[in-house]
């Protein structure tokens, strides 16, 4: 485990654009800390006026699905059209559902 | 080849070019690590610096053609005078052209140049040419990020590695005897101040001491002693290293005239 402090943490990079509303992944990039992370992820991801906010999260805070699970998972929901809302009558009064 | 051309003696103008020409120099430095940072957010970041410097350098460079041509010279565009100037009417103190060097070097250096800018931006803010003004509020936002980068870098460095630090202190030491040339003023100064262009360049010493020393504070750096040697390459007498920087950044203009792409 000699070589593990020799590299820089991994981070992922959220960025929210002028219009948007939520933060989208974007990428990623190493860095030492959260305060070089954000500069880097500013330089990097947002030199082309993609952004007006910028979140970076340590890659492994991530907690992921297991890509083996993702038949049980997911599979199950492809019958289920029931589940969207479509098949309620809404009246006339009630808009933009 | 093109030929050089000529600047009027005009105070304002010369006041006008030496900021424009630190930019403009500083700009085609941090441009030589485009491709050789060390690592590619690094290369990255100060590739983007080097843009808005020489951003900053277009505007400024386009006002000082267009006063040239209402003080009694010839009007010029940005690109006459960015490339067609002989090495003595370039303005810039002498510590924007020393060489590259190594990342530590460069990091103090831009701290010591972004934090020089940002006072000087934040006063030409108020300038009474409503021009100047203008390019100061947008260069002030960038001048802002360039010195938070090099400082958290300078901290990192200089109390970091028994090796960055090493290296810190060797580019301070040679860096250091090129910073009284930012606060000396002449009779450009002078006149600026008479006509509320911008400061004289005196008066950023104060505040530019007081930031420069807490980073290095910060950094685990000494502060070192003051120099007694003077550069001057806002008059015009620059480094060796200046005919070798305008050689590589004339030679295109030089070769194709007006060429364009």
């Amino acid at each position: 485990m000699s070589d593990t402090n020799s590299e820089w943490p991994l981070w992922e990079v959220f960025v929210r654009s002028k219009a948007g509303l939520d933060h989208k992944h974007c990428g990623s990039l190493h860095a030492a800390d959260a305060r070089m992370a954000v500069q880097m992820a500013r330089d990097v991801y947002t030199r082309r006026q993609e952004g007006s906010s910028v979140w970076v999260v340590r890659s492994d805070q991530i907690i992921a699905s297991d890509p083996g699970d993702k038949d049980m998972y997911f599979d199950p929901a492809e019958d289920k059209v029931y589940r969207h809302p479509t098949f309620y009558k809404l009246p006339d009064s009630v808009d933009h559902m | 080849m093109q030929a050089s051309i000529k600047i009027p003696a005009a105070p304002e103008l010369a006041y006008l070019l030496r900021l424009a020409d630190t930019c403009l120099i500083s700009g085609q430095r941090l441009g030589e690590w485009c491709g050789h940072g060390p690592i590619l957010e690094e290369d990255i970041a100060l590739s983007n610096m080097a843009l808005d410097l020489i951003g900053q350098a277009r505007a400024l460079l386009t006002l000082a053609g267009q006063r040239s041509g209402q003080c009694g010279g010839q009007g010029y565009d940005e690109d006459q005078l960015a490339f067609l100037r002989d090495e003595g009417d370039y303005r810039n103190p002498t510590l924007a052209e020393l060489p590259r060097g190594d990342f530590a070097f460069t990091i103090l250096r831009n701290l010591m140049l972004s934090t020089w800018l940002k006072l000087m931006w934040q006063r030409l803010g108020e300038s009474s040419d409503a021009e100047l003004a203008a390019i100061a509020g947008k260069a002030l936002k960038e001048a802002r990020y360039h010195q938070q980068h090099a400082a958290d870098w300078a901290v990192r460095l200089g109390d970091g590695s028994d090796e960055s630090r090493r290296r810190c202190v060797v580019a301070l030491d040679r860096l250091w005897p090129y910073t009284p040339e930012l606060f000396e003023d002449d009779a450009v100064d002078a006149a600026a101040v008479a006509a509320d262009l911008g400061p004289a360049w005196a008066q950023l010493r104060e505040p530019w001491l007081a930031e420069i020393g807490e980073v290095l504070g910060e950094a685990k750096l000494a502060v070192p002693p003051a120099p007694t040697f003077r550069s001057s390459g806002k008059s015009g007498r620059h480094s060796e290293h200046m005919g070798y920087l305008l050689a590589e950044m004339q030679y295109l203009q030089r070769a194709y005239p007006g060429g364009a792409w």
